[in-house]
This record gives structure tokens, sequence and C-alpha cells, in this order.
């Protein structure tokens, strides 16, 4: 092993995969900043590019193009809400306040440095253990993915702070109920189509995401008139600091080293990938806060941006071991690169390792130059990207609408797309208005696809009985975990004031945890 | 279903080999077409636009097309692309749609209200079979014991696939277990949303066979984690001689997933016959080979009335198929 991983150093630090690295970050960054062309549509502008070189050199090439997608798309979902990917949705949750807030150069600089970790990880995770993580990849069946789903749902639980929750539970419903549009895979047949051939695919996540995030925004800021009023305001001043004070890198770092383990994981299991490690990270990452912590997420957490943008990149760091060592792709980028791997007459399986050591470790070495390219390439460019903001609102707000229509519609090549995310954008307003939130919607809707194909799997291959879920340990585990999460904030103002009963003096729950800003 | 490969590629490179000494007359520039438009009823990355794309690099880089075109445009199937291809007829004299064995499928369960005979078949240009697949490790070590375990209780096999109930994954192995004798409504069929995810079910352990195309079965054997049990070409392939046929372990079935072209309807003959010739040429430059050992395809030319008998024996066959299992009345 460590001769292929010496074979594989030489590979990757020949000057001209070093360039590769540098090129397929840059292309990747770049076309992962336009909001909706995201890994995949990058990656697939790579194809032609790539039959001329040789494997190492085609690989290298894409996988920098891939990660520097997944690093760019949280740009465009910082400063305009308008994701640049399907894996970066979340990070505008947070990341967009954070730049409302005139924080945006902090909030770039976090999301990069959280990428960059969160890569870097998950390439060293990668280079120790590539061959053996094979077995973790196959040790989800569809009964544990069914049990992972239902505990990323309980993110919502809690999601939008106090007296919200209903309105939060609502939405999560709605969001499940959009997830069964289309054909049905288990019984082959379409429901709530209306008939309709443009709804047999269902409703991609990606459009969904643009409609309620991007375009409703945008539309909202123009009903309210800001584009007049705020223009004179809009200055340098928006960028506000890209330092990190010494205080904000202690709340972050165990945030950031949990999340990228915790999407690594999640990476290497082909049935989840990077979108669901980006929302379960941040799922986990509000259930650890405490109550008064909680109460920021959604509203500028740094901790609520550092959470998804370190679980992405790891997560599509992770989603190498089940393609380079099993051959499975775990998501349409990773299965064009498989494609790419067999045009070379590379076939990816546990041997490809012994028999293509220069290919195996000179992608996974590459990584790290590519993380720390993607870094040096960013951080410079921050203060000139966010100011993109002092672009005059008439003119930024065509721009938005514009890329992110285009946007969706270079996913699909379907007209009948565009008129879909004007109808959910006005849905989308018409509910925001009413206060209602547009997260949960989109939990519910990238879970409950998931979620639902994994339950009806799981009963079929049971012959229908429940038993699975306490049959499988690991499944067991999971949902004893689930119904740990939904309980225990039940139970415990129960426990904590019976203690207080018992210290007269004590307030209430939420002084129990001294946790926070310090 | 039959398709002698070797036979019908000894013909094509007499025709072409004709047609090359012809054309190197006088009349070259009328036998190259101008341009080919393609319609992709799919988005970028996947099989149509790869054919597609794959075929339209062939043709150009070899001089047979002088300028080629494509247009994504997916949608209900691809329903999307085949109603506009009717609608826009008159525009489209020079546009190549991609398809493949689900337009018969999708026009046989109503997917779309159109079928093949709406549109004119050019040829069918690459083809596939279905393959049986089990872990390396298992039990299994021939697709009779399968038979066998579903003659003894047809729950216990799990049949893993990447795409919905009533597609091609599970219309195959269907097929397979009634020419076996077994009634094919109780295949317990496990649906995946894709190929790669079936695999992962397959190597996970909860599914016990899969049902996927030979071609990428093939490659992932090669990578040692799987055995193929069977395919269900009419003869053994030149790619892995050792794999038997259904027909060989006594199964009277046979299913070929072709890809090939359509051109808008109410084309001119000359058109069609342009068409056909083109694609004829292509398959003996080696602008063609390069692309088509990129992708590892079989080629099957089946041109024009070749073509739509086929169209409509497969239609046949699995229209039965569908009708037992239940998806159409």
């Amino acid at each position: 092993m460590l001769d292929g991983i010496m074979t594989g150093l030489t590979t990757a630090v020949m000057p001209f995969n070093l360039l590769m690295v540098v090129v397929g970050c840059f292309a990747g960054t770049f076309i992962g900043m336009l909001p909706g062309l995201g890994p995949i549509s990058a990656v697939a502008l790579m194809i032609p590019i790539t039959y001329g070189l040789d494997p190492s050199s085609g690989i290298i090439l894409m996988a920098g193009v891939y990660y520097g997608a997944v690093f760019g798309g949280s740009t465009s979902s910082i400063l305009i809400n308008a994701p640049g990917c399907a894996s970066t949705v979340v990070t505008a949750f947070d990341g967009y306040p954070l730049a409302q807030q005139k924080q945006a150069g902090k909030a770039l600089a976090l999301a990069a440095y959280s990428s960059f970790t969160g890569g870097t990880i998950g390439a060293i995770v990668l280079l120790f253990a590539a061959p053996a993580l094979a077995s973790v990849s196959l040790s989800f069946q569809s009964s544990d993915y069914f049990a992972l789903m239902l505990l990323g749902l309980t993110a919502v639980a809690a999601f939008s702070g106090k007296g919200q929750v209903l309105k939060a539970m609502i939405m999560t419903i709605f969001g499940l109920m959009i997830a069964t549009v289309g054909t049905d895979v288990m019984s082959g047949a379409p429901r709530f189509t209306f008939g309709s051939l443009d709804l047999i695919d269902g409703v991609s996540f990606l459009l969904l995401a643009m409609a309620t995030f991007a375009l409703a925004e945008v539309v909202m800021t123009v009903l309210k008139g800001q584009h007049k009023e705020e223009e004179p305001e809009m200055d340098m001043a928006s960028l506000g600091s890209m330092k990190l004070s010494k205080d904000e890198v202690k709340e972050i770092a165990p945030t950031v080293a949990r999340s990228s383990v915790f999407g690594f994981i999640i990476g290497v299991l082909p049935g989840a990938g990077a979108t669901i490690a980006s929302f379960l990270a941040y799922g986990l990452e509000r259930n650890l806060a405490s109550a008064k912590e909680k109460l920021k997420f959604g509203k500028g957490a740094l901790r609520g941006l550092a959470a998804p943008e370190s679980a992405n990149n790891a997560a599509s760091t992770g989603s190498f071991v089940p393609l380079l060592t099993l051959g499975i792709p775990g998501s349409g980028t990773t299965a064009i690169m498989l494609g790419a791997l067999i045009a070379y007459g590379i076939q990816p399986g546990p041997r490809l390792f012994i028999d293509n050591p220069d290919v195996f470790w000179s992608v996974i070495i590459s990584m790290y130059f590519g993380n720390l390219v993607l870094l040096i390439l960013n951080l410079p460019l921050i203060p000139y990207i966010s100011r993109l903001l002092v672009i005059p609102r008439p003119i930024l707000i065509p721009l938005i609408l514009f890329f992110s229509i285009t946007g969706v519609y270079l996913v699909s090549f379907n007209t009948f797309d565009i008129h879909m995310m004007v109808i959910i954008t006005v849905l989308a307003i018409l509910l925001k208005l009413l206060n209602f939130p547009m997260a949960p919607m989109l939990l519910g809707f990238i879970l409950g696809g998931i979620m639902e194909n994994n339950l009806s799997r799981a009963l079929t291959l049971s012959d229908g009985s429940f038993a699975f879920l306490w049959e499988r340990p690991l499944t067991l585990a999971i949902v004893v975990i689930t119904l740990l999460v939904l309980l225990v904030p039940l139970i415990s103002p129960l426990i904590s004031r019976a203690i207080g009963k018992r210290k007269t003096s004590y307030p209430g729950p939420e002084a129990a945890v001294t946790e926070g800003e310090g | 279903m039959s398709f002698k490969l070797s036979a019908a590629k000894k013909s094509t490179i007499l025709a072409t080999a004709l047609a090359g000494c012809l054309s190197a007359g006088a009349s070259f520039s009328a036998m190259a077409l101008d341009s080919v438009h393609f319609l992709i009823p799919g988005g970028a990355g996947g099989g149509w636009d790869t054919t597609a794309r794959g075929t339209g690099e062939a043709l150009h880089k070899s001089g047979l097309v002088d300028t080629v075109s494509y247009e994504n445009m997916s949608g209900g199937g691809g329903g999307k692309a085949i109603a506009h291809l009717i609608e826009t007829a008159g525009q489209k004299q020079d546009t190549l749609m991609v398809n493949s064995t689900p337009i018969v499928i999708r026009s046989l369960s109503k997917v779309f209200p159109q079928s093949f005979r709406d549109l004119t078949p050019v040829a069918a240009t690459i083809g596939d079979f279905g393959a049986f697949v089990v872990r390396d490790d298992s039990k299994y070590q021939s697709f009779n014991d399968v038979v066998a375990d579903f003659r003894n209780n047809p729950r216990s096999v799990k049949i893993a696939g990447g795409s919905a109930r009533g597609s091609m994954d599970h219309l195959v192995a269907a097929m397979a277990f009634k020419a076996a004798g077994g009634d094919p409504r109780r295949v317990k069929y496990v649906a995946y949303d894709a190929g790669g995810k079936a695999m992962a079910g397959l190597l996970s352990g909860e599914a016990t066979v899969l049902s996927t195309g030979f071609s990428e079965a093939l490659s992932l054997a090669e990578a040692g984690q799987v055995r193929i049990l069977a395919m269900t070409g009419e003869q053994r392939s030149d790619a892995a001689p050792h794999v038997p046929t259904l027909r060989e372990l006594g199964y009277d079935a046979a299913f070929v997933n072709w890809r090939g072209f359509f051109a808008a309807p109410g084309i001119s003959n000359e058109q069609k016959a342009e068409f056909v010739e083109t694609l004829r040429k292509m398959y003996d430059t080696p602008e063609w080979e390069t692309v088509r050992a990129r992708n590892g395809w079989a080629e099957t030319f089946k041109p024009d009335a070749k073509f739509v008998a086929f169209l409509e024996e497969q239609e046949q066959s699995v229209g039965d198929l569908m009708r037992e299992l239940g998806f159409l009345k």
C-alpha cells in the first residue's frame, strides 16, 4: 500500500497534474458560484476535455471541478440567497442572514475555512482508510437509511424558535407531500401528477430551493420597495470584517470537526450524499446547541453556517469511497465520473488500488492540494466577490432572476420547470407573508423522498412486516437515538423542574446550560 | 427477436465498401449530409445523451455530416421530446431523436399517448442485453439454482433493479422467471432509484439477485465483486464467452435493449434513406470505433423496415408480459 501511495504521490505532483488541480478548482468554483449550476453541470462540461488526457489527470481534473463546485456554491447561497448547488442550500439558512447583517465577509471566510477543513479531514481519512471504508458503504441497508432519514426529520422539532414550531411542522409535512409527486418507484404508478407528463419525474430539489429562496426573496425585496431605499446604504461597509474573533473560532472549531467527520461518513453511504449530509449536519448542530443558541439558528448563527459547509465538502470527498473502491456512484456527479473512468478502461472496485495505484492514490493525494488551492484561490477573492452586493439593486435583481431561472432550466431543459418555479415562488411569497418558514419544507422534501423509497423497499424485502425496525441492530440503534432526540426535550423540563423544586431559586432549564458565546 | 451480429456486420462492410468506392467518384458531396440536429429527450450525462453525442461526434469527425447540433429536452420520460418532434415536424427535417426500449414500454403503459408509429423510425444502432448478477460469495452457482429457489418459495428470491416497477429491469426478470415456468407476478422485485444504488443493495446483502444491463454487469464483474449467472442474448457474447444465455439454460426468453434514432413524421423517403445510409457508413469509420470502444457499446444495426418489424415484435412480447403482470388491461 505504501508503494502505491508513493506512486500516487509522484503522479500527483507532476506539474501537469498540479495544473489540472488548479484548473479544475478554478473552473469548479466559478461554475459552482453561478446559481443553479452545480457539480453535475460542471463535471459534465469537463467530459470532452478529459478524453485527451491520461486517466490520472482526467480524474484529478474532474475531482477538482467537483469539490470546487461544492466550494463555490456557498458563495451565491450566502450573498444572494440563491443556492449555487443542491448541497449548499442549507448554507443559505444562516449564511444569507449573516450577509444581510453586513457580515458577508465573515460569512464567506467562515464558509471557506469550513469547506477547507471538511475537505482536508475527508482527504486524510480517505488516504488512511479508503480500502477499509468500503465495508462502511455497504453496512447500510434500506431500513437503516429509513431510520437515518427519520432521525434527520427530528431536526425540525425545534426549527424555527418559539411559537413557530407548529408552522415549521406544517411546512415539513408540506415538503413531505411535495416529495410524493411523481412516479412511485415501488409500484411504478404516477402519483399526484394530474395527468401531466411534466410531473412524472417529480419536482426537482434545486428548483424548489431556487423558487422558495432566491426568487421569493428577490420578489419580496421588490414588493417591499427596498430596492429604492437601500441603495445609498449598500456601500463598502456591507462586506464587514473578514476576521473571526478568538471566541468565535473557539465556538466554531468543535462544530467544524464534528460536522467534517459526520459529513464524511454520510458521504461514504451511497444512498445519501452531500446534500443529505449538509441537512443532517445542520440538524445535528441544532440538536446539540443550547436552548439559547437554538434561537439563533436561521438568523445568522455561525455554527449553522459552519456545520453544513464542513459537512458537504467532507461528504463529497467521502463519496469517492464507494466510487473508487466499489464502483458504485452515490450521486449523479460521481456517476458521470464513473463513466469517465470506465471510458479510460479502468474499472473501479476493490482491486483498483492494486491494479491502478497511480490513479487511485494520485486522485486522493490531489485532494489535499485541491483544498489548499481552493482556500488560496478563494480567500483573496472574497473582497471582490462580495462587491456583488454593491451592484445597484435594479441591476442585481434582474441578474439574480436571470441566473436562477437559467440555472434550473439548464439542468432539465424543460420549459415547464420555469412555469413551475413561478407558481412555487408565488406560493412561497404568500407563505412567507404569513410567517411560515421555508427551510423545514426543503428538509421534509429532501429527506421525505429518500425516506419513503427506503421504507417501501424495506417493507417489500420483509414482506410487509415492520420487524426490521428492531431486528437489525443498526436500524434499532438509530431509531432509539431518534426517540431520545424527540423525548429528551419533553422530559428534561420535568426533570429540571423536579430538581428546581429542591433548589428553589433556580430559574429554569435555559440557564442550566452555560455554554454559549461566553 | 433474432439478429445475427456477424452476418449483419459482414453485409454492412460490403455495402459500405461499395458505397465508399462509388462516393470516391463524383457523388461524394451528394452523399454527405449537410447537417444533423440531435434531439435528446433527457438531461446531460445520461444514456440517451451519451448515445446522441457519441454518434454525433463520430459522424462529424469522420466527415459524414458537416454540422452537428444537439438539443436536450427532458420531461415525461421522453414524452415531451416526442410531442415536440411531432408538433414541429415541418421544421425538423434534419432532426434525429435518440431513444431506446423504454419508448416501447412507456407508450404501452400510456406514460405518453404517442408510440413509435407516430414517428419515422430510422435505425437501431447499438444494443445491450439484460443480465442477472449475484454477489461473488452467493450460494447461487447457476441461474438454475435461482429458479429452483424461486419454485420452492418465490418470496425468498429478492431481485434488485435500478428502475421503477414495470420498467425494464423488472420486466426482464419477470420474463426470465415466466420462461422458467413460474408466475411472473410473484417475482419479488425491489426497485432502487438508480443502477448504482441497486448494486449497493445487492452488495449490502439485502437483495439476492441484481437485474441489470449486460455491459454494466461486465464491468462490475471485472472488478471481482459479482458473478454474472446468465444473460438475455440469443447467443453468448464475445466479451464474456463464459456467461450462458437463458436459452441455453432451457428458458425460452431473450431480450435486447436497443438504442436508436427516429426522425420527424412525414419526412421524405429520400431523406430517410440518406439518414440510414449515413449511419450505415458510420460503422466502418475509425472515429466510430473510438467512440464505441470508449463506451463499450455493442453494435446492432437494424435499419428502416427491419427496425419497424423489430419494434412491433418487441411491443407484442413486452405488451403480453405487462398484461400478465397487471400493468396493462
